[in-house]
């Protein structure tokens, strides 16, 4: 059990966290996502006692970290993986850890097989790679065998074979009956293991739900309906009808019809009382990724923009359109349908636009309103020197 | 310690003394909790101590500059003894263990490096943040520390001076060399590998306080030479008092009057360096030790 109140950092005039309360309970693994530079590593080392809170406080089990009866025992944390001295061997590594905490020696051979590193055992941690160092890092927070443990980025450099393992081990540490709280970028592994969240922006608390409640607060389930295609009359007069029943649709760019706001069996009906025939229907519920891009747009630190290259391009021919950017560069917002709920605006009419990754929605050009921090779709336009970027389909009206 | 204990929820707690400041009165807690079959045992400096001795000696850093402080301190020895003996020489009654002298004060930078290396590596290599997780007593990791390299540094310097001290006179016997009384040996050996354990341990409180490996390192053997270099350019009559105590307390000259052959007749003399590298390092490690409960890991 973690249990941090009011707590806050601040850095000379640099706020990293700014009264952030919550609870990490047992039993269940805690996901804690924000964007770089929201506060997660410096909420996990005020957590450890590492860095002092400016105000506030936190607990584990009731104790600060520091009054804690043995520490180790009762709190294990991978910080990072890098953390450790190069020149040491993973055996004697940990073997100094157990020491200074009255752990049996033996143990660090079990720790040493449980992450697999009994064959390295005695090779000095500088030569080995990001994957091994984490294994490293976690055979670290599992020696005093904890039941509190805080994991920050566990999967960062891991074969697919690590990643499963850490998913399942994260697992069955929370069956238990332990704490586990993991901080990851990955929002697919995010979603895979975590029970419940904790979202951070800027240092302050954004959101602490269980990862389907996030989902379905953060984005809009929809149905996706989809009518022949060979009688687009019939597709109107489906539009027409869910419209008129209260539904929201927005045409797809393949021809189907996503609709909100009504319940599968009620679209259903109106089909059938429209006497429309349907080829397609059926529920979609957003992915973690698109609900977290969706909350936290508004507190990202640090952005990506499109390489401009500016005067290093030569002009294109005249006539030529200069390039789409690829959906993602430069304009986050696409990850972001607008919410229908709001009214938004429908998507732009299917065109030459390129089909963003994970089939995910076009780039949303036109709303901008739903999203004040893309990019100005004509932005390539007033800049025509831009990049030929890396969209393969135009690629070629660059030359 | 004998106040009752509030009887704790988790079994594990109750083999614990009530931490202070704990809530007296724990919430029955609503959660499954995990209880480790491995018994808990209550920490202390002990294990603080076996940890850092695994840490120093599982480092190539250590054998390294050991290694070199041995060769220097041996093989600088060995040579001035062979040449001086070759050049059948008269010494003057003067005692041959001073001849020690130069191999130990190249050794120091050894020392110093060994000494920094100790704190400051935990530093640059991030491992220090681990430590401070497994260890939330700040001040017992460093007093481990200090404590371990200390007599690690002692030891090897007195066995190295030892061995030089034996063979100077064995070599040297004959050549009107006075016998070193037993006050000469026990400064000639364990004063100044006292003496030079406590430079060390002074720079393990430097690396502590600059955290940077080769800023700390630069400060102590800035702090070794400098006071001999500006004495040297201090040619003004006016500054001849200033010039003559950068000479007497320059660390060389400190370590000379082990021996007993200072630069100078005023000044230090006797066991008094001992005392003043004592002050030094202790007054380093005491901000070390203020510092690392103020600042963050």
């Amino acid at each position: 059990m973690i249990e941090a109140v009011g707590l806050t950092k601040r850095y000379g005039d640099k706020t990293a966290v700014y009264n952030l309360s919550f609870q990490v309970r047992p039993g269940a693994v805690t996901g804690f996502l924000g964007p770089n530079g929201s506060g997660k590593s410096t909420t996990m080392r005020m957590i450890l006692g590492l860095d002092n809170p400016t105000a506030g406080h936190v607990t584990i089990c009731g104790h600060p970290y520091d009054k804690l009866p043995n520490a180790p025992r009762q709190v294990g944390a991978l910080l990072d993986a890098k953390a450790v001295h190069g020149g040491r061997s993973a055996r004697n590594h940990l073997l100094s850890l157990a020491q200074l905490s009255g752990i049996p020696a033996r143990r660090v051979d079990e720790v040493l097989g449980v992450v697999g590193l009994h064959e390295v055992a005695g090779r000095r941690s500088k030569g080995f790679s990001l994957g091994m160092g984490q294994r490293l890092g976690i055979a670290a927070a599992l020696l005093g065998d904890p039941q509190v443990l805080l994991f920050d980025e566990p999967v960062n450099g891991l074969d697919p074979e690590g990643i499963l393992w850490v998913r399942n081990l994260m697992k069955a540490l929370a069956a238990e009956g332990r704490t586990v709280f993991v901080s990851s970028h990955l929002m697919s592994e995010m979603a895979l293991t975590a029970d419940h969240l904790i979202v951070i922006g800027r240092g302050q608390l954004m959101a602490d739900m269980s990862v389907r409640d996030f989902i379905s607060h953060n984005s809009a389930d929809f149905a996706r309906v989809r009518t022949p295609d060979s009688e687009p009359q019939q597709r109107e007069k489906l539009s027409a009808a869910i419209t008129e029943a209260g539904g929201h649709v927005l045409p797809e760019q393949d021809g189907a019809l996503r609709v909100t706001g009504l319940p599968l069996p009620r679209i259903s009906d109106l089909a059938h009382d429209h006497d429309v025939r349907l080829w397609e229907l059926s529920p979609h519920q957003a992915s973690l990724e698109e609900a977290y891009m969706r909350m936290t747009q508004g507190a990202v630190d640090y952005r990506s923009t499109v390489d401009q290259k500016e005067g290093l391009q030569q002009q294109l021919p005249p006539g030529t359109q200069p390039p789409m950017p690829v959906p993602g560069q430069g304009q986050p917002g696409w990850y972001a349908p607008p919410p229908p709920q709001q009214g938004g605006q429908p998507f732009a009419p299917p065109q030459a636009a390129p089909a963003g990754p994970y089939g995910a929605p076009p780039a949303p050009a036109a709303a901008p309103a739903a999203n004040p921090y893309a990019q100005p779709p004509q932005a390539p336009q007033s800049a025509p020197q831009s990049a030929p970027s890396a969209e393969p389909t135009k690629s070629e009206d660059a030359r | 310690m004998s106040t009752p204990q509030p009887p704790m929820p988790q079994s594990a707690a109750a083999e614990w003394p009530a931490a202070p400041g704990a809530a007296p009165s724990a919430p029955a807690p609503a959660y499954p909790t995990y209880t480790s079959p491995i018994p808990v045992v209550r920490t202390h400096l002990g294990h603080a101590l076996a940890s850092e001795w695994t840490k120093i000696r599982s480092v190539r850093s250590t054998m390294w500059t050991l290694g070199v402080l041995v060769a220097l301190v041996v093989g600088i020895g060995l040579l001035t003894g062979l040449v001086i003996a070759n050049a059948d020489p008269d010494l003057g009654g003067e005692s041959p263990l001073s001849l020690g002298f130069f191999g130990l004060l190249l050794g120091s930078m050894c020392l110093i490096t060994l000494g920094v290396l100790t704190t400051a590596s935990e530093y640059g290599t991030g491992m220090i943040r681990t430590t401070m997780v497994a260890c939330p007593s700040r001040g017992r990791v460093l007093a481990a520390k200090a404590l371990v390299f200390f007599l690690v540094a002692f030891v090897v310097t007195l066995v190295c001076a030892s061995v030089v001290g034996l063979l100077h006179v064995s070599l040297l016997e004959g050549y009107n060399a006075s016998e070193p009384t037993g006050g000469e040996w026990l400064k000639g050996t364990v004063g100044v590998s006292l003496y030079l354990a406590l430079l060390g341990t002074l720079s393990l409180a430097v690396g502590s306080i600059v955290r940077h490996s080769a800023g700390a390192i630069t400060i102590m053997i800035a702090l070794v030479l400098a006071p001999l270099v500006i004495a040297l350019f201090m040619f003004s009559p006016s500054l001849s008092d200033v010039q003559q105590a950068l000479f007497e307390y320059s660390i060389p000259n400190q370590m000379s009057i082990f021996y007993a052959n200072s630069l100078s007749e005023s000044g230090p003399s006797g066991w008094d360096p001992l005392w003043i590298m004592l002050v030094a390092a202790g007054a380093a490690l005491g901000a070390a030790f203020a510092l690392l409960r103020k600042r963050d890991v």
